[in-house]
């Protein structure tokens, strides 16, 4: 209620102003600028005044193109194929090398498929950061659900009254209070190729038919790798949100329905998930943000490597912004990502509103 | 009914325990193994690992790991360098922060609603996204020190410090918990004559135990734990933190026994503190599911 009592601008503007002006310094500011630096030439230190550059930062990173390619063939006009009787193309670098070919200059391979005789190519002017791009939806992709999904099982499993289950909430939430490079290089040894304690694990389990694998130097199970032991360090957190979110639903609803018979499935159905709509929307959205600024993990664990297998979109923008200086490309990927997080979450927002 | 014979109770029961025991597995594993490593020497830590004697305190047990590990890099400078960042940045974030909530809740001010709102937006900001920007920004900002005028922010306690000071979440949590309190309390205050101040330090504060500990406790699990930040603006040795300070040991050859050695001598403390903080850690955390 306004009143005299309560009214006082100098009061009131000279209590919120640090905490505001440092939000605006350190928050605010910086994430407009990223959007001013993407447009421009900037470096962290150089001899040149900074430039403005237009759209061309985005170009670079995001320019992507399909080519076809007929395969090769001989004087008389049959087709040539190798020892292996696979069809011969002519290479992609001829092409983007070429004169003929000025749009297509600077790009390189990304990956193809074969469509009947002829090869389709995309290249893109950027193949690191579409991998990168590519990489962080998978990830987010996969974490998201699967975390959350875990986090509510683990809640339902805490959520009984037994005795001794704070012991095991205790547990189950430390990780979270240990620092992702700590759990990154432990995990290390978890993942190592040669004595690893995972693969001893799977050695024991299968009697010795195990075959090793080098599970963060192999290309197709690096990331999932990562992905699992992400999910490892912060499931917990996301736990002990379900959990108060459980225990907000009113132990009479939960009487009422074993009054009525309700099975365990229908109980969860009917009561427990209804009651956990706000927390879902909210977990969501917690969990999207966070994938999307996975950094440590990669940093520690396989710096983008092998083949680029793990690149991500934040670890791309230090890597570019910080280890090259090149702040305007940092920026550039920044503001790609925070589009990214944003319309995501949007998008989830409206998937889960309430339709009533 | 045979499903609530006694001895069926006692099997659903055992198997209940057995389910939560093995996943408690899954979540200790590898702290026991950094603890259990960090007593060994770094061969007999590489042997043991392919047998359940990686987790067991076996074989020639010793602190010598802690003590080459100081001897390896400046433990003592880092170990000293995060604790005085994470001190300064939790008291100084508790106090700003609450002012401005209590401002935002209490007095009625022009711009009020405008200001809140930004301070709110600001929550979809991933830090990650500002990191680039802001290190330019850092790298160029003034600072008056006792060398006079000072240009850039690299390499110093304050650039690791004063960014972190404010943030949205903070802020949110206190208004969400300054509205739960009665406004009588602060209109009786104002009646009797109190400043605004004396209101804030005398009448409120006493009664934000809970939030205050809230507050303190994710501000410290960010600042303990930076890496990306100090990562980018911190090259010199005397002002790195634990977490930076951990790309000593894989310069040239790697002693696992020490990493193992300095893991734990920088996970340690802050699990003690969790381990007798418990309820207060996860109450924080659950905290800021509410009302999203």
């Amino acid at each position: 209620m306004a009143s005299r009592l309560t009214t006082s601008n100098r009061a009131g503007w000279g209590f919120a102003i640090p905490g505001f002006a440092l939000i605006a310094i350190f928050i605010v500011l910086p994430f407009f600028f990223a959007f001013g630096l993407s447009l421009t030439d900037q470096r962290l230190v150089s001899p040149n005044p900074t430039r403005y550059v237009g759209l061309d930062n985005y170009r670079e990173l995001l320019d992507v193109t399909v080519i076809t390619l007929e395969p090769q063939r001989d004087e008389a006009g049959e087709l040539i194929r190798d020892e292996d009787g696979n069809l011969e193309y002519p290479k992609v670098r001829d092409i983007t090398r070429s004169d003929d070919y000025p749009q297509y200059s600077g790009m390189r391979e990304w990956f193809r498929w074969q469509s009947g005789q002829n090869a389709k190519v995309v290249i893109a002017s950027d193949v690191v950061f579409m991998k990168a791009l590519v990489n962080t939806l998978v990830f987010v992709m996969v974490v998201a659900p699967v975390q959350a999904g875990l986090a509510l099982v683990l809640a339902l499993l805490i959520n009984q009254r037994i005795r001794g289950i704070n012991i095991f909430r205790t547990i189950y939430f430390m990780p979270v209070v240990v620092s992702i490079v700590v759990v990154s290089l432990l995990w290390r040894f978890i993942y190592s190729g040669n004595d690893g304690l995972l693969n001893n694990l799977l050695d024991a389990l299968t009697f010795g038919a195990w075959q090793p694998i080098d599970w963060l130097g192999n290309p197709s199970t690096a990331l999932g790798s990562i992905m699992a032991m992400s999910i490892w360090q912060a499931v917990g957190f996301h736990m002990v949100i379900w959990l108060s979110g459980l225990q907000t639903i009113s132990p009479t609803l939960y009487e009422a329905a074993t009054i009525e018979g309700a099975s365990g499935w229908q109980t969860f159905r009917y009561v427990t998930w209804p009651g956990l709509r706000n927390t879902a929307v909210l977990i969501l959205i917690v969990i999207t943000m966070q994938a999307f600024a996975v950094f440590a993990q990669i940093n520690v664990m396989t710096s983008g490597g092998p083949l680029d297998s793990t690149q991500t979109l934040v670890f791309q923008a230090v890597v570019r912004g910080y280890g090259k200086q090149d702040i305007s490309g940092g920026a550039t990927i920044s503001v790609i990502l925070f589009l990214l997080v944003l319309s995501i979450s949007l998008l989830q927002r409206w998937l889960t509103r309430d339709r009533r | 009914m045979a499903a609530l014979s006694p001895g069926n109770q006692g099997v659903r029961l055992a198997v209940r325990y057995l389910v939560l025991i093995l996943i408690a597995l899954i979540f200790i594993f590898p702290l026991l193994f950094m603890l259990m490593n960090s007593l060994k020497p770094t061969e007999q830590l590489l042997a043991d690992t392919s047998s359940l004697r990686a987790f067991l305190p076996v074989g020639d047990l010793s602190l010598d790991n802690y003590v080459d590990a100081f001897k390896r890099a400046p433990v003592g400078t880092f170990v000293f360098n995060s604790v005085l960042v994470t001190g300064v940045t939790v008291i100084a974030s508790l106090f700003i922060c609450s002012l401005a909530a209590f401002s935002f809740v209490f007095l009625d001010w022009v711009g009020r609603g405008i200001l809140l709102s930004i301070i709110l937006a600001t929550l979809i900001i991933p830090f990650e996204t500002i990191a680039i920007p802001l290190l330019l920004i850092v790298s160029k900002l003034p600072w008056f020190g006792l060398n006079g005028l000072e240009i850039g922010w690299l390499n110093t306690y304050r650039v690791q410090i004063i960014p972190w000071i404010a943030d949205g979440l903070t802020i949110f949590l206190f208004v969400q918990y300054f509205k739960d309190l009665p406004s009588e309390l602060v209109e009786a205050a104002r009646v009797e004559g109190a400043s605004w101040w004396q209101v804030y330090r005398r009448v409120i504060m006493p009664l934000s135990g809970p939030v205050l500990a809230t507050g303190a406790i994710l501000k410290f699990l960010v600042m303990y734990n930076q890496y990306l930040w100090p990562l980018i603006v911190v090259q010199e040795e005397s002002y790195r933190p634990v977490m930076v300070g951990l790309g000593y040991f894989f310069q040239l050859n790697v002693a696992w026994g020490e990493v193992m050695a300095y893991l734990s001598l920088i996970t340690l403390p802050v699990l003690a503190f969790y381990l007798a903080l418990q309820r207060a850690f996860i109450a924080s955390i659950a905290s800021t599911g509410v009302k999203g």
